[in-house]
């Protein structure tokens, strides 16, 4: 079943504080997603990888196209939906596993973690206990779970993000290296929260450095080179 | 008007034209009752908080016929009272009196007499902050509009302040009051022993802020309700022992240091009602004749 | 206007004189959601703020509000007694200086208790009993209950403000800066706090700040204001992360890195 499809989307910046350059990232791209998909970007450093999933989160802008996901029994256009709606994309259907954590400081590790489950409207002692569970699995120390992961190492911070991603079952998920910087043993676990997500019939969509990961749990690989744009200049 | 000795100044010291802008004020006023009509006050032959405001509600309302008693804190004869009192009769040549019942009308500062008043009375009070709401909110423009949608909650806010402090309303006179279900306003500085009695008052009750500028009033027979709480409801004073003097135990007594050495008693703050009292017979602890006192307390 | 906003406000102006404050400004804020209003000092933010908050007439435009009864009313057009009840009940204001919001002279529980006795509370424990509770919601000792608010630190004063605003069950509150003038530290467990009541509360706000991380940790949509007008609009983080206006670009590249 179809999760998302992307149709002609292209990518510029302009930048008005040097001089309004405008630099065209990819354009043109057709992007298909089903339900138990792992599709994994692929292309050289500045090819667009994480800026095409970015957009996919609607976190950048989208000039040209649209991608459209499915939102429950309804379909959201990323681009032209208005905030309160993609909002509440982002709280029921897909999840993002980003490279950086950003979070208020003083808050516990163990409710940032509940926290997507809290916005779902899971109760809060149900959702404290899930997020146990992940950041069990990810090998945090439960004497940190009090803490802000702020304070914490960057790896730790890094599955911090990962506990966070995978602890709601979003139908569809976005993952930004998701295993960079970690030890084989949490890089395994990690794999193993992919592989179940898709088994469940998530559609995952991540940027993978490694090529063993990627052959670990990738259904296809999707190069987004084929899509450059030429700059003028 | 004609008969009045003292030709150099007109009736009541007042000109005429003054005396109609503050009739204009007090009919506005007990048209509205609780709400503070602004008036033009005039500089008067005393200074500030020795009852200009009052002094100039009865002279507007003062006439040859009157008969004027002039109280303050309850007593006949304290420096305010006894120059007041020759002010007008000297501006007017009207008879006066201590005798509650037999005045016309009654001046007083800080308390109502304990004779109850009757039809055809009018009480003047001498007020010097006639805004309740000036405690917490010192704007004039929002405490006016507070009184206009009657926004009053403020006024609940001083007597919880009463309450977490003193574990009691501890506010004992300028008490405030809700006037005929509308206007909430401020007794000042009567004490709140005094309250009840605005409560359906046959009297007329007009009140004179000469420094603030503003003069309100309750017509007789007007509800006149002490703001409280449902777990802290509205009390009056009360003291342990009878009146000295007259063996009252129903008053509002006044603590007066005899020596020294500790020495002290209670007496009505109401002089001419004590008096009258101990003309009838009643004695206290400290009356001159003791033995009859004790007799009666053991009565 | 979009049928489900809890607040809509159209083509709104307001002047000083010749001056203009803000020109043409439109929004919805809708049940839950939170609104941020970034720029540099005297783009219009806080003018934008007092007028959609029914605090500064404006010259033109229209500002109206969803109540509880569901009807749409128009902030400038219902009665004086209609919008301060409004204020006082339904909505809440808070202010940079929380002295701007709080009685001085009273006690930190009659502060709490002011908006429960203005709506007829008098029932002294019950009134105790709520501030107590706010106390705490508020992470302040229950016994300073009865303390006066001028022997309470920046960030107390702060909290105190919220409880005293939050008391009354407001659906939408309207921030000033309301992290501005505390340390660091206090900072962030303010901005904690605030995040927590307003899910839990699902209020709806309006917040005006010149704290770019601020608005990126409490809202979700964010207005980027100069010379009185919204230059770009959207999602926080699609406005922080990919700004398209020459000025939005210009306020997010000068943000200092710590």
């Amino acid at each position: 079943m179809e999760m998302l499809r992307a149709e002609n989307v292209g990518k510029s910046f302009t930048l008005h504080v040097q001089d309004s350059t405008v630099i065209s990232v990819f354009e043109h791209i057709d992007f298909t997603l089903n339900k138990g998909d792992c599709i994994a970007l692929t292309g050289a450093s500045g090819a667009g990888k994480s800026t095409f999933m970015r957009m996919i989160y609607a976190n950048y802008i989208c000039q040209e196209g649209s991608i459209r996901v499915r939102h429950g029994a309804d379909w959201v256009d990323m681009v032209s939906a208005p905030p309160h709606e993609i909002l509440d994309v982002r709280r029921q259907t897909m999840g993002y596993v980003s490279q950086f954590l950003r979070v208020i400081p003083r808050v516990a590790t163990l409710d940032i973690v509940a926290d997507p489950l809290k916005a779902m409207g899971v109760e809060v002692e149900v959702a404290r206990g899930r997020a146990a569970v992940m950041l069990r699995r990810l090998n945090i120390p439960e004497a940190l779970w009090s803490l802000s992961p702020l304070t914490f190492s960057g790896g730790e911070q890094q599955r911090v993000n990962i506990a966070r991603g995978f602890v709601a079952d979003y139908p569809i998920m976005l993952l930004d290296e998701p295993t960079a910087s970690l030890d084989a043993g949490n890089r395994a676990v990690v794999l193993d929260l992919i592989t179940e997500a898709k088994t469940r019939g998530t559609a995952l969509i991540g940027i993978f450095h490694d090529e063993d990961v990627r052959e670990a749990v990738c259904t296809s690989e999707f190069d987004i080179t084929k899509f450059r744009a030429v700059n003028d200049g | 008007m004609s008969n009045f000795e003292n030709t150099a100044y007109n009736f009541a010291y007042l000109d005429e034209q003054t005396k109609r802008m503050i009739r204009r004020a007090l009919l506005k006023a007990v048209a509205i009752p609780g709400y503070q009509v602004p008036f033009a006050s005039r500089e008067m032959p005393m200074p500030y908080g020795w009852g200009t405001g009052g002094i100039q509600v009865t002279a507007a309302v003062i006439g040859p016929e009157d008969v004027l008693k002039v109280i303050d804190q309850g007593s006949d004869d304290t420096t305010n009272a006894v120059s007041i009192r020759n002010f007008f009769q000297k501006t007017t040549n009207v008879e006066t009196t201590e005798e509650t019942a037999k005045a016309s009308l009654i001046q007083t500062r800080h308390r109502i007499p304990e004779t109850p008043l009757t039809d055809g009375q009018i009480l003047v009070y001498q007020v010097p902050i006639p805004e309740p709401l000036r405690f917490l909110e010192p704007r004039e423009t929002e405490t006016r509009k507070m009184h206009a949608l009657e926004e009053y909650g403020l006024m609940h806010v001083k007597l919880y302040e009463d309450i977490s402090r003193h574990g009691d309303i501890a506010t004992t006179y300028a008490y405030p009051v809700n006037v005929a279900g509308r206007y909430v306003m401020d007794p000042s500085p009567t004490p709140k022993f005094d309250n009840p009695k605005m409560n359906n008052m046959p009297a007329l009750q007009l009140f004179g802020a000469g420094r603030e500028k503003r003069i309100y009033a309750i017509p007789p027979y007007t509800e006149v309700v002490s703001l409280d709480f449902e777990d802290y409801p509205f009390t009056i004073q009360k003291w342990e022992e009878p009146c000295a003097l007259c063996g009252e135990t129903e008053s509002f007594l006044d603590e007066v240091i005899l020596d020294d050495a500790g020495g002290r008693m209670f007496v009505c703050s109401d002089s001419h009602y004590c008096k009258s009292r101990q003309e009838q017979g009643h004695s206290g602890s400290q009356s001159p004749d003791a033995e009859k006192a004790s007799r009666e307390v053991a009565e | 206007m979009a049928m489900n906003s809890l607040l809509s406000v159209e083509n709104l102006t307001v002047k000083y004189g010749d001056r203009v404050g803000c020109r043409n400004v439109g929004f919805d804020l809708f049940p839950g959601e939170v609104l941020g209003v970034v720029g540099e000092s005297g783009s219009g933010k806080s003018t934008l703020l007092n007028a959609v908050s029914g605090q500064l007439p404006p010259h033109s435009g229209r500002v109206s509000y969803k109540t509880r009864l569901n009807d749409r009313c128009d902030i400038y057009g219902m009665t004086e007694p209609e919008r301060r009840f409004l204020m006082r009940t339904d909505w809440a204001f808070v202010h940079q200086n929380p002295r701007d919001g709080l009685r001085m002279s009273v006690s930190a529980g009659a502060n709490i208790g002011e908006r429960l006795m203005g709506v007829g509370w008098r029932h002294y424990g019950e009134i105790r009993e709520a501030g107590l509770n706010w106390l705490e919601k508020v992470e302040i000792d229950d016994d300073r209950v009865d303390d006066l608010p001028s022997t309470f630190s920046g960030g107390m004063l702060q909290r105190l403000q919220i409880a005293r605003n939050l008391v009354s069950k407001p659906r939408l509150v309207f921030m000033d800066e309301p992290t501005g003038g505390l340390d660091v530290s206090v900072q962030a467990r303010l901005l904690d706090l605030l995040r927590g009541l307003v899910s839990d509360l699902g209020l709806s706000v309006m917040i005006v700040t010149h704290d770019l991380a601020v608005a990126r940790l409490l809202s979700h949509r964010l207005m980027v204001m100069q010379g009185g007008q919204v230059v770009e609009s959207g999602l926080t983080d699609q406005v922080l992360d990919d700004p398209q206006h020459p000025y939005s670009q210009l306020l997010v590249s000068s943000i200092l890195q710590v």
